[in-house]
């Protein structure tokens, strides 16, 4: 009888290998602050995957833990990631709505034996800095692109660049140039103004005096895209026939509301619209705005986070949910499936998604609101700002 | 010879815009003597208000603008019953301290009330779309902000300058315990006074909203333009503060046309100039 006992007890202690762990997931982004909107929507995406996928993965149980940085600050960014790995135990990172932030945590991670999954930061050479990168967003090279076809197919030959000076804009400025000269197009003027500028007049004079047909702009999404869309109504440039074009985070959802009649008929290329037509995007944007509570604030870094997810799910099913940063990185590498956004696929040579890009028009629906039409789709696009930074 | 006519006109425009909504702060920081950072917030509420009268209950905007003055004063009322009047004639640091901490838990409850995104105020028909100048267009909502513009700069010097209440403003101001003793009521006198303020506040915050988008943030995105143009034009005056915007206005616009890339460091560099030769700002009094 004791022997008895003795094995069983036994039993139990050997048998806890393959008991049920809890598998940690540590996820910073911007929960307060001015972003606080893009913050809500990773964590819209992330209650969509896993009120769609279950919180369990065979025996283990995924949790979830954040971590706030409303705003870039590369050194609190790797401060939080530290913490998450050493006092926390989290087995991935994940998150990071601004590059610096994502940059600053790379040097981590291969001796925490933690892979990071980007959900969004959209810096080219974020994925080059680490192999244990992967990212589930875009890149601004990515997005701006193909508007550059899109240019040269409508006729435009002379178009003047206004971006926001800092790192996306100058990225969107290199990639919207390269493209449009390769087309044969050209780009007769290329200006960069401050990130703080409200008054968007004299840029708007600016842009009359110069003839260009064309003007395409890149500036943060949130007031200033207000601002300078109402300037391209007021001063008369789209009444004078200059084309506007841009990449989609101008005229993203939760600011169409604000942007109302000015935005219509605006044209911009990008990874996601929240009205793709698809049973995946359906189920996606009724369980995502269940999360967020408010349909209207639903926009694209909450798709990133639905197929950073994705991936991550798939990563602890390919370990068992053993720690192996590499073994997860390698099975997800060349990883394809249906995002809400589309066909997608992780490129096993970058670790960056590889997606359709869509050209999108904004349109007034029936009841009176505002969203991005897709009306053009350039299928299976990388990310060309790799080969450009190399 | 267009294109100095056409960066004047976009530099008056902004000018006058920047006027109106700064000219609340410069009467509360120069006559009432109160570092009032919460004024950005003041401003914000003004505007949410407008677009919350104008979208949700479907005002028109004449109506709208009317509520948002005036629920801002109302709002602003308790605010100064119970925390402002506490700080009159403190440190500037426990002032500073006081109405930092006021603009942050008006950002939390606008977003927590209204949502993280954009508020836009439906502007009426007459004021959409843009004039015709002759030489280039125009949009009607900027030149209808510089006739307001206008008129709060004549209105307020007049109301400063030569009424009765005028007279004892400047007195309380200048010394309380002596105009208290001739019979002024100060604390009445303080009261409208920040009402007044407050209630400009709104106004330019309804005022600007085409060009400064209303969201939580707003109370503290433009507070340093704001306290900039007080600083430049000296706290307290009225052509002062007329001045440094159109200074200020036309430095930046004729910047950001020319060389859009430098157009911060235009910006600042005339206020850095202006500081040093004039540290009391261009109108501002000797104490």
């Amino acid at each position: 009888m004791k022997r008895v006992a003795i094995a069983a007890f036994a039993a139990i202690i050997m048998g806890n290998g393959a008991y049920a762990d809890t598998i940690k997931i540590g996820v910073v982004g911007p929960f307060s602050g001015p972003f606080a909107l893009q913050g809500k929507n990773f964590k819209a995406g992330i209650d969509a995957y896993m009120a769609m996928h279950g919180t369990t993965i065979g025996d283990d149980t995924v949790e979830i833990i954040y971590r706030d940085l409303p705003a870039a600050d590369p050194a609190q960014s790797k401060a939080l990631a530290q913490e998450l790995v050493v006092k926390e135990k989290v087995q991935y990172l994940a998150g990071f709505y601004f590059t610096p932030d994502a940059m600053a945590v790379t040097p981590i991670l291969k001796q925490a034996n933690v892979p990071l999954v980007v959900m969004n930061a959209a810096t080219s050479a974020i994925v080059t800095k680490s192999p244990l990168v992967v990212r589930t967003s875009f890149t601004t090279w990515q997005t701006s692109t193909p508007i550059a076809k899109v240019a040269h197919d409508a006729g435009v030959a002379k178009v003047i660049s206004i971006v926001s000076d800092y790192g996306p804009g100058v990225d969107a400025e290199n990639a919207f140039k390269a493209g449009f000269e390769k087309e044969g197009g050209a780009v007769i003027e290329a200006i960069r103004m401050p990130l703080s500028t409200n008054d968007f007049s004299p840029i708007m004079q600016r842009i009359k005096d110069s003839g260009a047909q064309g003007v395409f702009a890149f500036l943060p999404s949130g007031p200033t895209t207000l601002g300078f869309v109402k300037a391209y109504n007021d001063n008369g440039l789209k009444a004078a026939g200059i084309k506007f074009f841009a990449p989609g985070d101008l005229t993203q959802e939760s600011d169409l509301p604000a942007l109302g009649d000015a935005a219509l008929g605006i044209q911009t290329t990008f990874h996601y619209a929240v009205s793709h037509d698809s049973p995946e995007n359906k189920a996606f944007v009724e369980a995502a705005s269940k999360a967020i509570g408010n349909p209207a604030e639903l926009s694209f870094p909450s798709v990133g986070a639905f197929d950073g997810m994705n991936v991550i799910y798939k990563m602890i099913e390919a370990t068992g949910g053993e720690q192996d940063a590499q073994k997860a990185v390698d099975a997800v590498k060349g990883l394809s499936w249906i995002s809400p956004r589309g066909p997608v696929s992780i490129d096993p040579e970058s670790r960056h998604i590889t997606q359709n890009i869509y050209l999108r028009e904004v349109t007034k629906a029936n009841g009176g609101s505002y969203y991005n039409k897709e009306i053009q789709t350039f299928e299976n696009q990388g990310d060309p700002g790799l080969a450009a930074v190399k | 010879m267009q294109t100095v006519f056409s960066i004047a006109i976009d530099a008056f425009a902004y000018g006058m815009v920047l006027f109106i909504i700064s000219i609340g702060l410069s009467v509360t920081m120069g006559l009432m003597r109160v570092v009032n950072l919460a004024h950005g917030a003041f401003a914000m509420i003004g505007g949410y208000i407008a677009s919350y009268a104008a979208q949700d209950l479907g005002l028109g905007y004449a109506a709208a603008v009317l509520l948002a003055v005036f629920g801002t004063v109302i709002i602003s009322i308790p605010i100064e019953r119970l925390l402002y009047r506490r700080i009159y004639g403190e440190p500037e640091l426990t002032q500073v301290l006081m109405t930092i901490g006021i603009t942050f838990c008006i950002i939390g409850i606008a977003n927590y009330v209204f949502g993280p995104t954009l508020k836009t105020i439906p502007l009426p028909p007459a004021l959409q779309g843009s004039a015709d100048l002759g030489f280039r267009s125009i949009a009607v909502h900027r030149l209808f902000a510089i006739v307001c513009g206008l008129a709060v700069a004549g209105g307020l010097w007049y109301a400063i300058e030569r009424t009765a209440f005028g007279v004892k403003l400047r007195a309380s101001v200048d010394n309380a315990s002596m105009a208290a003793a001739l019979g002024v009521r100060t604390e009445i006198i303080y009261a409208v006074s920040f009402a007044v303020a407050v209630g400009l506040a709104a106004f330019g915050g309804v005022l600007g909203a085409e060009l400064l988008p209303v969201e939580p943030y707003y109370a503290l995105r433009y507070m340093v333009t704001f306290l900039v143009v007080v600083s430049v034009g000296g706290a307290g005056s009225i052509p002062g503060a007329l001045l440094a915007c159109l200074l200020l206005g036309g430095i930046d616009t004729t910047g950001r046309y020319l060389m859009p890339e430098f157009g911060e460091f235009f910006f600042y560099l005339a206020v850095i100039a202006i500081i040093c030769i004039f540290p009391r700002g261009l109108a501002g009094r000797a104490r």
